[in-house]
């Protein structure tokens, strides 16, 4: 007989059960944490938790979030709860904006992430025998690793080729018959770009199945990548303050991102409140971790809007689902006072077929206005021998984007390969407030 | 028959017609004429080349985006009036000119929405309507 499931029984365990096992190991955390991270027994005992006593879950809403802040001002390992002779690795962000956060494993920790994914990977029907090829970048950022050790605990074939070297992607994907490829959607987009320049049909290849993540993208996108590279395009999510990749996952279903919640408690907040938003709603996501060890999370902000639904997927799976995150809080732009988030243009961009999947967004003050304008590439498609035509084309843009998103905001024609393409995640946004430059 | 125009999209910053004119160049393709015609931003650049086919190749090569179209070529005198009375050629049948230029060897180069028409009115009133 096949499998359907990678583990039938804690995918498609019902609610109740599941809410058992969460609280005991929630139980289990909390009490690890207070006898190991000054900085969680103070924050419990300060809202009055005792973690020997937790019984009810609701309790939880009295413990105060846990932001990346709270991660920098421990640099760099004063919230590890587990001693440094049990931490087998350790992650850490860029940290271009202070401190960076840094996160530690032990053995169970990372057997915990390749267990995550295989399940995820399975769910995609990946199996031993499938060749993956791994293109998110390898070293401190958990992409390429988390990745990594998820493809080998399934079974199937590992190419750890990391990111960049474009040309060089595309003859391994042939030559070694790659069923499957992980990275970013953009830099997805670009595989297909170059891949089209030097004659790839790749309809032709075995690659069946991609799955994309570390970038907010749209439907849309999935669309533009499933049809250039002739394959199921799917969504993976993860932070590394959380983990890192393989925290949620789509199934076949592509009808939102399956979370382990063996592993996770998920919230939705109301992002101005901070209360819990109503069930069904969009709100900011926030993540506790129960099955870590090495660095257990206790309410994490992680600054994504998304909505969870509890209804039963119909895959069979029981975990909740999140849906494809809206943006991060960090990404949204205030322009004029109104909240705009650059997936929302993107979302006006690619409803528009002639359009190419690579745009930029460039912020701007003008006589102590603020002003944003986007930059689309002049395809074939779009080009004629006509200025009117062209003059046309920009304008029914800019209608089309004030219509959905109320601001004026002015679209620049460009020409082809002006607007950088990307290897990791892409830059999508140019403020030049703040000094950056296109 | 009517003439190969290639139009080529060009960002308003230095240098980009200087790029078309040395792939031109590179390539041995002659250029022919040329007009343009410019927005807040960027340009459109209509040429007539030796040889449009090879022209558009390696121009999309070097990353422009390109169109091809069809349009009028008339030979002309270098002789006050020439262009008028093409135009009242045109004007009497209420053929309207969407745009116009000349070319190497006083050639005017023009389009028109029905070419195929403009071009045998031209052509039976004896225009040297060029190939």
């Amino acid at each position: 007989m096949t499998l359907k499931f990678w583990n039938e029984k804690i995918e498609l365990i019902k609610r109740e059960e599941l809410e058992l096992i969460q609280i005991d190991k929630l139980k289990k955390t909390l009490i690890n944490v207070y006898e190991n991270v000054p900085f969680y027994k103070k924050r419990l005992d300060d809202c009055g938790v005792n973690p020997y006593k937790f019984s009810n879950p609701d309790e939880m809403e009295n413990i105060p979030f846990t932001t990346k802040d709270d991660l920098r001002l421990n640099y760099p390992f004063k919230l590890f709860a587990s001693p440094l002779d049990k931490i087998i690795r350790i992650h850490s962000s860029s940290g271009t904006t202070g401190n960076p956060t840094v996160v530690g494993y032990t053995k169970s920790d990372i057997r915990m992430w390749g267990d995550s994914i295989a399940r995820q990977l399975f769910s995609l029907g990946l199996r031993s025998g499938d060749t993956v090829q791994n293109s998110y970048g390898y070293g401190l950022f958990t992409g390429g690793l988390g990745l990594h050790y998820g493809i080998e605990v399934l079974g199937a074939i590992t190419i750890p080729v990391s990111g960049g070297n474009t040309e060089r992607q595309i003859k391994i994907m042939r030559d070694f018959n790659t069923t499957a490829v992980c990275c970013t959607p953009s830099y997805a987009l670009h595989i297909a770009e170059v891949g089209k320049e030097i004659g790839v049909d790749f309809g032709k290849l075995p690659l069946k199945v991609g799955v994309f993540g570390a970038e907010p993208w749209t439907d849309h996108i999935r669309k533009e990548i499933e049809d250039r590279l002739k394959i199921n395009a799917y969504d993976i999510y993860g932070l590394s303050e959380v983990m890192g990749p393989g925290v949620a996952c789509e199934c076949s279903c592509k009808n939102g991102l399956h979370i382990a919640e063996d592993y996770f408690i998920p919230e939705i907040i109301d992002p101005k409140t901070h209360k819990r938003a109503s069930k069904g709603k969009i709100g900011e996501l926030v993540f506790t971790t129960i099955n870590k060890e090495g660095m257990p999370v206790i309410r994490y902000k992680t600054n994504d809007l998304t909505s969870i639904s509890y209804e039963v997927c119909s895959c069979g799976r029981t975990h909740a689902r999140m849906a494809k995150p809206v943006g991060r809080l960090d990404d949204m732009l205030i322009i004029r006072g109104v909240n705009v988030f650059p997936s929302q243009i993107e979302e006006v961009l690619m409803e528009i077929k002639e359009i190419e999947p690579h745009y930029l967004i460039i912020i701007d003050k003008r006589k102590y206005l603020d002003c944003m304008e986007v930059w689309i590439e002049v395809s074939e498609d779009i080009f004629s021998e006509k200025m009117n035509a062209l003059e046309a084309f920009e304008s029914s843009i800019e209608h089309k984007l004030y219509s959905a998103i109320g601001i004026n905001i002015s679209v620049k024609l460009k020409e082809p390969k002006t607007i950088k393409r990307s290897e990791g995640k892409a830059k999508r946004v140019v403020d030049m407030r703040k000094g950056e430059k296109p | 028959m009517p003439i190969k125009q290639l139009t080529v999209f060009l960002e308003n910053k230095t240098g980009r017609l200087a790029e078309v004119a040395r792939i031109l160049k590179r390539e041995s393709i002659n250029l022919q004429g040329f007009s343009t015609t410019e927005a807040r931003d960027y340009g459109i650049l209509r040429i007539v080349v030796s040889d449009a086919e090879k022209a558009r190749e390696v121009l999309k090569k070097s990353g422009f985006t390109t169109h091809m179209a069809d349009v009028i070529c008339v030979g002309v005198e270098d002789k006050p009036g020439e262009l008028l009375q093409v135009l009242d050629t045109l004007t009497e049948q209420k053929i309207n000119v969407d745009y116009i230029y000349v070319i190497a060897g006083t050639r005017v180069v023009l389009s028109v929405f029905d070419i195929e028409n403009a071009e045998r009115i031209l052509f039976e009133k004896g225009f040297n309507v060029c190939q």
